[in-house]
């Protein structure tokens, strides 16, 4: 079955994602399809704010200009912009933990219907560690998941349970995949969007978690 | 007091022994304190506990330690880019402990600011807050995370006068302030040391209080991940 064709692809689920960041917001993008994002925030005033001690990242450098003491989370050389600061480590989570900045929008190996979260640990494979996300999903103030509605063997990452070991517990506000978006409630998920081509009936036959 | 020291062989000298614990400051290879790390590696010291958010690349940065089996235990966030870690960790020859990102800066800062523990919601319902005391504050829990203090810090910045305030330089400063802070005793290396009353004091990053030897060099500054963007042609 050609799952992977269905509903919106990578840029149309970024798009979806930008449409939840509002004029004025200080952002936290996560790595992959959360990284596209950016791309799709048009004249609202967004601030990006990167973990490794930055608010107000810019694009890429052009190619000769890369500064090595400039580079974002995913330790990539970035640019910077006119409303830039910089600050360490410890002050950076401070913003994110004190709840400061408004919104993460992160990527999901399993989310549950109770809003948990499972993104960094599958036991027996490489471990390379949490990084910032535990941190993020504690601490800001909406936490918007982007991912693929089933795995590579077409099964649901939109689970009742994680099976995988959490990021965070009950952290998750809001799920947006190639199928559609869904919101967690009280008692389960509740069907916010159908993505282009989606029926009710498809996205609901991809989920295991309790539709409300 | 003298702080500037000709080298960083001179700069840790008393300092090293054998099970000692180091904080390191720097974000992957961004700020990291290149040179001090190579005089550790010359010295031989080994058994080393290293709080470090990373552990370098291999043959770079603390990856060198990993080489020469100096470092016992690390206590990081991400060490996803270093095959040798992964071979010495899956070996059993190597002891890690994963602290959230945020939770090891603050653990530093803490450390640092006579603070020896702290509640934070970070972990909550984790693998991190197995066998971690859990309070409720206002109907939410927390987990009790324990302040860092080390025997040595070793921290990279941008400047310094010889009294050893510091300047950092863009996202090269990330760890090394928090890093500073919670060593009995601080080893910065700078890029330049410049000559006192050239700082703005309105604008240190990191007074030097917290700052115990200084010194000078050149750095390699490697790039962990080159990215860039094509110029816009009209």
């Amino acid at each position: 079955m050609p799952q992977a064709a269905k509903g919106w692809d990578r840029n149309q689920m970024a798009a979806r994602a930008a449409q939840e960041l509002e004029d004025g917001m200080y952002v936290n993008l996560g790595i992959g399809i959360p990284t596209l994002v950016a791309n799709y925030v048009g004249d609202k005033d967004i601030t990006l704010q990167s973990e490794n001690g930055m608010l107000g990242m810019g694009p890429f450098p052009y190619e000769g200009e890369e500064d090595p003491d400039l580079i974002n989370a995913g330790k990539q050389t970035i640019t910077e912009l006119s409303r830039t600061s910089y600050f360490d480590s410890a002050t950076s989570f401070g913003m994110i933990r004190g709840g400061k900045i408004a919104a993460a929008i992160l990527g999901a190996m399993e989310v549950s219907e109770e809003g948990d979260l499972a993104n960094w640990m599958i036991p027996g494979k490489l471990v390379k560690g949490m990084g910032g996300a535990m941190d993020l999903v504690a601490g800001v103030g909406r936490v918007i998941v982007v991912m693929d509605h089933t795995n590579k063997a077409g099964e649901s990452k939109v689970l009742k349970a994680c099976t995988l070991p959490l990021t965070g517990k009950a952290v998750v506000d809001r799920i947006i995949t190639n199928l559609g978006v869904l919101d967690v409630v009280p008692g389960g998920l509740k069907i916010v969007e159908l993505a282009d081509g989606v029926s009710e009936d498809e996205l609901r036959a991809s989920t295991e978690a309790t539709i409300v | 007091m003298k702080k500037v020291y000709g080298s960083a062989d001179e700069a840790l000298e008393g300092l090293l022994h054998d099970g000692m614990f180091i904080a390191a400051g720097g974000f992957g290879l961004c700020g990291i304190p290149e040179l001090l790390i190579d005089a550790v590696v010359k010295s031989g010291v080994k058994d080393l506990t290293i709080a470090s958010n990373n552990c370098g690349v291999d043959g770079f940065g603390l990856g060198k330690l990993l080489d020469t089996r100096q470092i016992r235990k690390m206590i990081s966030s991400y060490v996803g880019e270093n095959a040798e870690f992964m071979r010495q960790y899956l070996s059993g020859e190597l002891e890690l402990e994963f602290n959230p990102q945020g939770t090891l800066a603050e653990r530093m800062r803490a450390g640092g600011s006579g603070i020896p523990g702290f509640y934070t919601k970070t972990g909550v319902g984790t693998v991190i807050a197995e066998g971690k005391e859990v309070k409720n504050f206002d109907g939410q829990d927390y987990i009790l995370e324990r302040g860092i203090v080390a025997d040595l810090s070793i921290v990279k910045a941008w400047k310094a006068d010889d009294t050893g305030n510091l300047v950092f330089r863009k996202t090269a400063r990330n760890f090394n302030p928090p890093a500073a802070m919670c060593g009995k005793i601080c080893v910065a290396e700078v890029e330049e040391i410049v000559p006192r009353g050239s700082l703005d004091p309105d604008l240190i990053h990191l007074p030097g209080i917290y700052v115990h030897r200084i010194i000078q060099g050149q750095h390699e500054k490697r790039i962990e991940q080159r990215t860039t963007r094509k110029k816009e042609t009209v």
